[in-house]
């Protein structure tokens, strides 16, 4: 589980996070949603270490980031596996030298061990035989696979993925959704997503945290979702008309 | 001001941090041979091209200047090439050469990665990494570098002996004579001097550059430049003294 407490966090004389707690909890899918410049980002590179909070603290499984030194710090990063927005796949490196960096890095495996680990998780994300390929080679869809590869290469506690679906076309976005949520369930991992995709909502939120000018408005899952009848968070989730239309013919 | 002391504190802190401990030693001495040989074997054409006319040059024009002046033996040209090449002209000639090719590369690849997040990938993961992106280069260009002095050197002088070959300007006897005739070996202690130092500004400023660049492509285009204008000009003036303190 990871806690945050009261988080704030300035850039300049501009208070981006303004004192944000919430809880993410073991094995299930914790959402973050809000709208562009709501502070979602900021929270997750403040939960990951990226970011310093000016104020408050982060709990991992009881652990305070904030409070550790950078050696013990980097003992905690070892658990986390990220998967990054524009997926942050090293350009030149193959998808295999991309997966196994960690293992080359971290680890006194044999080659047959890490062969047989990169393996794994690459079939383990459906992008078996592309070992020698470039990330330049690969669509968008497929790189996020190799990011989810290499975030769970070192059978990571917790998971991080910064806008998963984006620049991806409905259909792999569910793909990557599934992805992410068997995944989490199957290595009981504490997982957090950042998203403003209500399709990620409604599919795999089994945690939603929404954020608004840099505060927690609203906590609760996807089905307390469908109950809001008015503020901010629901004039986030029913936007266009088109929701707003299909809400009230679907007679929440 | 401020801000010159600000980012002078900011480099400091950052070489600093690019030389401690590494998590896995064999990581990075593979890091290390990789940037070696990209920055080595990718620049040797051009330093060959370069230095092989910078020789060829000198060696016309002070036989230009010597044929007015009768008095002046002619064997000298070697031994001005030489000792032009060695001390002065092999390692700033190459050294804004590198500056130009390698030192755009250096920055531009580290923004790229830092605007891709790439470097927070690598820091997610826990690698240090000024120690694991920067500490590498460093240490390549600081070996490196010298060594493609050396060569520019030799093929400076034979560019001269070309030069005089072609022009007909002395021969092989008195052009070798020269190059040969009262050698200093300290003359090459201050060459070498200077390229190791050359080396470490245009690494070390351009990694310190592209590593902390933010924003986009037009950030990292500008961060490349100024990597190679604020390393030309240091270059220049640690290269004056250099030759005044050991000359």
């Amino acid at each position: 589980m990871i806690e945050i407490r009261d988080i704030k966090k300035n850039f300049g004389t501009q208070q981006v996070l303004k004192g944000i707690s919430a809880t993410f909890e073991n094995g299930k899918c914790n959402l973050i949603i809000g709208k562009s410049g709501s502070g979602k980002t900021v929270t997750l590179k403040c939960m990951v270490g990226l970011f310093e909070p000016d104020e408050g603290s982060i709990f991992y499984d009881g652990r305070n980031i904030t409070e550790m030194n950078f050696h013990n710090r980097k003992t905690i990063r070892r658990e986390i596996g990220m998967l990054f927005q524009g997926t942050a796949l090293f350009d030149s490196l193959t998808v295999e030298e991309n997966v196994r960096f960690p293992l080359d890095m971290f680890t006194d495996q044999t080659e047959e061990e890490k062969r047989e680990r990169v393996n794994f998780c690459l079939g383990r994300v459906n992008l078996p035989n592309t070992n020698l390929k470039f990330p330049g080679e690969l669509s968008g869809g497929m790189k996020k696979r190799v990011g989810i590869a290499r975030a769970i290469v070192m059978n990571p506690k917790y998971l991080f993925c910064d806008e998963p679906n984006s620049g991806l076309d409905p259909k792999t976005a569910i793909v990557i959704d599934d992805l992410i949520r068997e995944i989490t369930i199957e290595y009981n991992i504490t997982t957090v997503v950042n998203t403003h995709d209500m399709n990620s909502v409604m599919g795999i939120g089994d945690k939603v945290v929404f954020l608004h000018e840099g505060y927690k408005y609203w906590e609760g899952t996807k089905q307390q979702i469908m109950e809001i009848t008015d503020g901010e968070l629901f004039d986030f989730i029913f936007a266009s008309d088109f929701l707003k239309d299909l809400r009230r013919h679907a007679k929440f | 001001m401020y801000k010159f002391f600000e980012q002078l504190g900011a480099y400091l802190i950052l070489m600093r941090q690019s030389f401690s401990k590494p998590e896995k030693a064999n990581m990075y001495w593979n890091e290390t041979f990789r940037q070696a040989r990209d920055i080595g074997v990718g620049s040797l054409p051009i330093i060959a091209i370069v230095s092989t006319f910078i020789g060829a040059v000198s060696a016309v024009q002070f036989a230009y200047q010597f044929r007015s002046i009768s008095l002046v033996p002619m064997w000298w040209i070697g031994s001005i090439v030489r000792k032009g090449m060695i001390l002065e002209l092999a390692p700033t000639i190459s050294a804004l050469l590198l500056a130009g090719k390698v030192g755009s590369n250096i920055s531009s690849e580290l923004g790229t990665m830092r605007i891709s997040e790439q470097i927070d990938a690598y820091e997610i993961m826990g690698v240090n990494t000024p120690a694991y992106l920067i500490g590498p280069k460093i240490a390549a260009s600081v070996v490196v570098v010298p060594m493609l002095v050396v060569i520019a050197v030799f093929l400076g002088i034979i560019g001269g002996w070309g030069a005089g070959m072609l022009g007909n300007f002395y021969s092989n006897t008195e052009y070798f004579r020269g190059v040969t005739d009262n050698f200093d070996g300290y003359d090459v202690t201050v060459m070498l001097t200077k390229a190791v130092l050359f080396g470490f500004i245009m690494s070390s400023v351009s990694c310190y550059k592209g590593f902390t660049v933010q924003g986009g492509a037009v950030e990292i285009g500008k961060s490349s430049t100024q990597a190679v204008v604020l390393s030309s000009i240091l270059m220049i003036i640690v290269n004056f003294f250099v030759a005044f303190f050991l000359l």
